[in-house]
């Protein structure tokens, strides 16, 4: 099966300024997959080059098996994106934007579609406002519609929830993982990274042009973090023993423990036990991506 | 053919949508042109024997219309898409450089004759004009329009802001057209301004537009169809080279 996504050697300089270096990445069908990286680290370009709103300078990319360059045609039916931009096109309604969106991709007759989409978005009440009409929420809304009209086997959600509410977030992220059910392949960029965690099976890192992760959700958190003892003494301080084990500063009374595994707890207590020590309050922390990601980028 | 279809009724929508500015605006603007002009110049001057003056404008009128309204479509639909950035909903699907071209070219010609025929038509209620051969009126009316809608592409893929628009519009588009021989012949101009007239193309499309009404031109009509002919191909090689290469489009 030829993977989703295929990008090979893939370099782009804006002027002086070199956006990505030599990227290699597959992504397989199916799967839901997080480009994560800080700002200016090259995802929106890498996803630009993708949809073919810019050009590598070097490499290839393949959607579907299909060159984004020669084969731009079947390329961009294959793909759909939602910009990371709020875009819109003040003259239309929200059902004149997705008849129109749906008409540049070949499609007629596609209003059985456009009606199930709007529905499944809750936009279906609004199908007839003009654009300018909508809240910010809303537009999102139709700008994930028109990205979906021609229901295109790869899906890149290019930060759909920025600044977007809780009730929205949650809508949408179920409609995706709907239809990453169904097997479309999802391609997320956000810096909600307990949203990546959550929804995404593997996960590549950006930083400064280039892919300096990649790696399953999973085998990331299992690599790079520890679990987390976070405590409040009653009396006394850290005994000594302990205090290699510091994750992080004391902090209004706070220590914070990394520990290797959770049979480090009673080695903890113990001690405490030893020198005479009450807990006040204690909380075991799960190690998160987002951990993982800082750790990653200090590094790197 | 979808793709193409699509995009030329939605340009098409866009400028009818907003037909008060678009539309009714131009044409009171070229009915106050005739009512001042031939107020002022009705009893001075006679261009053509046996033509009276209000009659002469009003082609030129017409045409003058039709050309700067095409030029505005194509050119403001791109600048404001590229602005607001909802250019990426042309950008992403699979369109050609020629279904993008041929829908913005024919939307901007159907807006440049439906001002022309509306300027045409509410001037004409104040005098008669003849229409000696009409086939000369519409091959120039799409030609001229064709060629607008094209400039309308370049300056509009070409400018990064509406200022960059507006000085191409007025100190490019604007005045050829006042000089290409709207509100007079060229033959009333001392030689020197008649031979630099003959280089600028605006003034083909005028006096080819005009020969279908009068019978009557400064250059033969053949010799401005050949050489309004040969601008409109020679501007759409060039646009479709642009839009190809995806010049200030895709980077």
């Amino acid at each position: 099966m030829v993977p989703a996504i295929e990008i090979r050697g893939v370099s782009k300089t804006y002027a002086s300024v070199r956006a990505l270096c030599n990227i290699d990445l597959a992504i397989p069908q199916g799967e839901f997959f997080a480009l994560l990286g800080p700002n200016g680290a090259g995802k929106t370009t890498l996803i630009s080059l993708l949809a073919g709103l810019a050009r590598a300078n070097t490499g290839s990319l393949k959607v579907m098996g299909h060159d984004v360059v020669a084969d731009y045609r079947q390329a961009r039916r294959a793909l759909g994106v939602v910009p990371q931009e709020l875009v819109f096109d003040p003259f239309f309604t929200v059902r004149e934007s997705l008849r129109f969106q749906s008409g540049y991709f070949g499609l007629r007759h596609n209003d059985d579609w456009i009606d199930e989409v709007m529905a499944r978005l809750d936009l279906t009440d609004r199908a007839d406002f003009n654009m300018r009409a909508l809240s910010g929420g809303m537009k999102r809304r139709v700008l994930v519609a028109q990205a979906l009209v021609h229901k295109p086997p790869v899906i890149i959600l290019d930060e759909p929830t920025a600044g977007v509410d809780v009730e929205l977030r949650q809508a949408l992220w179920q409609f995706v993982r709907q239809l990453n059910g169904d097997g479309h392949t999802i391609v997320l960029t956000t810096h909600y990274l307990e949203e990546a965690e959550s929804l995404c099976s593997r996960v590549g890192m950006l930083k400064q042009g280039k892919l300096v992760a990649l790696d399953s959700t999973h085998n990331l958190l299992r690599g790079f973090s520890g679990i987390h003892l976070r405590l409040r003494l009653a009396n006394g301080a850290l005994p000594g023993s302990l205090r290699p084990m510091l994750a992080a500063a004391q902090v209004s009374g706070e220590y914070v423990l990394a520990l290797h595994d959770y049979s480090d707890v009673e080695e903890v207590l113990r001690t405490l036990r030893d020198n005479g020590l009450e807990v006040a309050a204690m909380e075991l922390q799960q190690p998160d991506l987002e951990e993982v990601f800082v750790a990653i980028m200090r590094r790197e | 053919m979808t793709g193409f279809s699509t995009l030329f009724y939605k340009e098409i929508l866009r400028f009818w949508k907003v037909s008060f500015q678009t539309i009714l605006a131009p044409v009171l603007t070229a009915l106050l042109y005739l009512l001042i002009f031939s107020h002022v110049l009705e009893a001075h001057v006679q261009v053509y024997p046996g033509v009276r003056y209000t009659a002469f404008l009003i082609p030129g009128l017409a045409m003058m219309s039709l050309l700067q309204n095409a030029f505005a479509n194509s050119s403001s639909s791109l600048i404001q898409s590229k602005i607001t950035g909802n250019i990426v909903f042309i950008l992403l699907p699979p369109l050609s450089h020629l279904e993008f071209f041929g829908a913005y070219v024919l939307a901007s010609a159907v807006r440049g004759v439906v001002v022309g025929l509306g300027v045409f038509v509410i001037t004409a209620m104040f005098v008669p004009v003849p229409v000696q051969n009409l086939l000369w009126v519409v091959a120039f009316a799409l030609l001229g329009s064709g060629i607008l809608g094209t400039l309308g592409i370049i300056a509009g893929i070409w400018a990064d802001k509406f200022d960059q628009l507006a000085a191409f519009q007025n100190f490019v588009i604007i005045p050829l057209t006042f000089l290409s021989g709207v509100f007079y012949s060229i033959h009333s101009l001392p030689p020197f301004w008649q031979q630099v007239s003959h280089f600028n193309p605006f003034f083909y499309m005028i006096d080819g537009f005009r020969y279908g009404f009068f019978g009557v031109s400064d250059v033969s009509p053949y010799l401005s169809l050949a050489i309004v002919g040969g601008s409109l191909l020679a501007l759409s090689f060039a646009t479709l080279s642009l839009l190809k290469c995806g010049y200030k489009l895709r980077h």
